[in-house]
């Protein structure tokens, strides 16, 4: 029983941690006598988002950003892993490639989105783009990282049965850095999402973004907490989805291992 | 050529009879170049080794055994000299000849299996890139396992098994391929006694039913004299041959020899020179 309750202690604490929160918030609202206007009740953010669950309308900008997110994430994670593969094998295009990489970062991003606007119009293009800047480069340095941190001991083995580069790309080096690139994919979605949103509040008129401040101007603060608890309940789908991705793809990793045997004992 | 090169040359001819020689290091040496300066590992250097024989490199750890191993294995490539495995010229300029490089098989210090992989699936790892169906090197990987002793955890992942499962997971992927020879550097070296002895019987055993060369590093003098037809003790820095031991005890031999007093003599022996360099 203590082995089940440390192995699944998450499970516990979470909500006990999250009444407390909901206990403060109320008995500070109630003490310093706050104004709905500013900060609402729980219980009224709970009708609120109640309220929103029936409404068609939050279903569809959630739908937007969410493909905004994927398409941006999927097209970060072809640029990440493949350009972090080249430049990871190939010694002049990651020379070539480091300066530009670096730049598309050291740029204010935000500044960048108002251009792309310009260009790309309003409609979910340039949010995808804002996604996929903000999340190819963690998984393009993991997995830049973990293609060159491949064990000595490994490739001495591949070198002995004269395995030629494709082979060693394919049976070493890409499922050595495998856990490297998924750290990455872990913090690539999460970036993607926050991309996302960021494109929608400054453009458009879709996305959970662009609903957010749609209840900003309307002063319903109790409406804007409900877009913001299906913000959180959203970016917490995908990045579990990211997590159950890792058991899938790296079932013999000691990150994985370890959580099996922890529920097993 | 030195008196005692000449010993390490023509000693084989009691163990070995009249074979043909497998591996033939003709005046090899190895420097390495470090921000440090030169590193003279390994002097120039004369070894042959016949078919069938089971030769032992022993010295003091640095004296250049694990070098000595990679550059017959060709991973290393010598300052000078030549290298001839299986009747193959190893090097052809920059490129390693591949039908000797397929000759051996290798057992490494560590057992270096990809974590990835399961256990059957490390072993038949050199037989999917030689393109065999998958049957046909699973099949493999089975029989080996039950050579090896691990039958039963083909299907674990390497971290599930203790250290000295995987290493003999390491010698059936070197054996999957049936190659000639085994270069085998300290394989048993993290292992307890016990175990030590146990794998050493097996791979008296392994070395018999395949009928391939060994060359094996280590610096335990024991595990030296029980498996070795010829133990060659190298001096270090830079590495070369100090002196070379025949030993006879008749095959298969088990871990009773230890007791006997010719055994005990020849440990001695080898003691000896090693304090002595
Ligand atoms: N890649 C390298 N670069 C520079 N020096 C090296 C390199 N590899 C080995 N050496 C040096 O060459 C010498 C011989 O090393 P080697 O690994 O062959 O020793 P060894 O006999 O296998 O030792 P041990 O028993 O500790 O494994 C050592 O002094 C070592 O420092
Ligand atoms: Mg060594």
């Amino acid at each position: 029983m203590k082995k089940f309750v440390r192995g699944h202690l998450a499970w516990f604490t979470t909500p006990v941690l999250v009444l407390a929160f909901v206990i403060i918030w109320h008995s500070y609202i109630v003490i310093f006598d706050i104004t709905d206007f500013i900060l609402p009740k729980p219980w009224a953010v709970v009708k609120s988002y109640w309220n929103l669950i029936g409404n068609v309308d939050l279903w569809r900008h959630t739908g937007v950003t969410v493909y905004e997110t994927l398409v941006g994430f999927f097209f970060a994670c072809i640029i990440g892993i493949g350009g972090g593969a080249l430049m990871g094998k190939i010694k002049w295009v990651e020379e070539t490639a480091r300066p530009f990489v670096i730049a598309t970062q050291v740029v204010p991003k935000v500044a960048l989105i108002s251009l792309f606007i310009l260009w790309l119009g309003f409609g979910s293009a340039p949010k995808i783009l804002v996604a996929t800047i903000l999340a190819f480069f963690p998984i393009l340095t993991n997995t830049l990282l973990g293609v060159k941190s491949v064990d000595l001991g490994h490739r001495d083995v591949m070198a002995s049965l004269s395995a030629g580069r494709w082979e060693t790309f394919t049976t070493l080096e890409l499922p050595s850095a495998l856990p490297a690139i998924i750290a990455g994919l872990e913090i690539g979605i999460v970036l993607a999402y926050i991309g996302a949103i960021v494109g929608e509040f400054l453009g458009g008129q879709q996305g959970l973004g662009f609903m957010t401040i749609d209840y900003q101007n309307a002063f319903d603060a109790a409406g804007l907490f409900g877009v913001l608890i299906q913000l959180t309940l959203v970016g917490f789908l995908l990045y579990i989805a990211i997590v159950v991705l890792r058991r899938f793809l790296i079932p013999w990793h000691e990150s994985v291992l370890i959580e099996r045997l922890a529920l097993a004992g | 050529m030195s008196a005692i090169e000449e010993a390490a040359n023509s000693a084989a001819a009691v163990s070995g009879g009249a074979s043909k020689i497998e591996i033939e290091l003709d005046q090899v040496e190895k420097i390495f170049q470090t921000d440090e300066g030169d590193v003279h590992a390994v002097a120039k250097t004369d070894i042959n080794v016949r078919q069938r024989e089971f030769v032992v490199l022993l010295g003091p750890s640095g004296c250049g055994k694990t070098t000595i191993l990679r550059m017959v294995s060709g991973l290393l490539k010598p300052t000078s000299g030549n290298v001839r495995v299986a009747g193959h010229e190893l090097w052809h300029g920059d490129t390693r000849d591949r039908e000797a490089v397929q000759e051996m098989g290798i057992v490494f210090q560590e057992a270096n299996l990809f974590p990835w992989l399961s256990i059957e699936k490390n072993i038949a790892l050199p037989l999917k890139l030689r393109k065999q169906s998958k049957a046909k090197r699973l099949k493999k990987a089975h029989e080996l396992c039950e050579l090896v002793g691990i039958t039963g955890f083909e299907k674990r992942w390497p971290r599930e098994l203790s250290g000295g499962m995987r290493q003999r997971a390491a010698i059936a992927r070197a054996l999957s391929y049936d190659p000639e020879i085994l270069l085998m550097d300290e394989p048993f070296g993290a292992l307890d006694a016990m175990t030590r002895d146990q794998m050493n019987i097996e791979l008296q055993r392994i070395w018999e039913t395949s009928g391939c060369t060994i060359i094996f590093v280590t610096h335990s003098i024991p595990e030296a004299v029980f498996l070795a037809d010829r133990i060659i003790l190298l001096s270090p820095r830079p590495g070369r041959i100090h002196s070379v031991t025949n030993v006879t005890f008749k095959r298969s031999r088990d871990m009773a020899i230890q007791t006997e007093p010719e055994f005990q003599e020849i440990v001695r022996d080898l003691r000896r020179q090693l304090e002595s360099m």
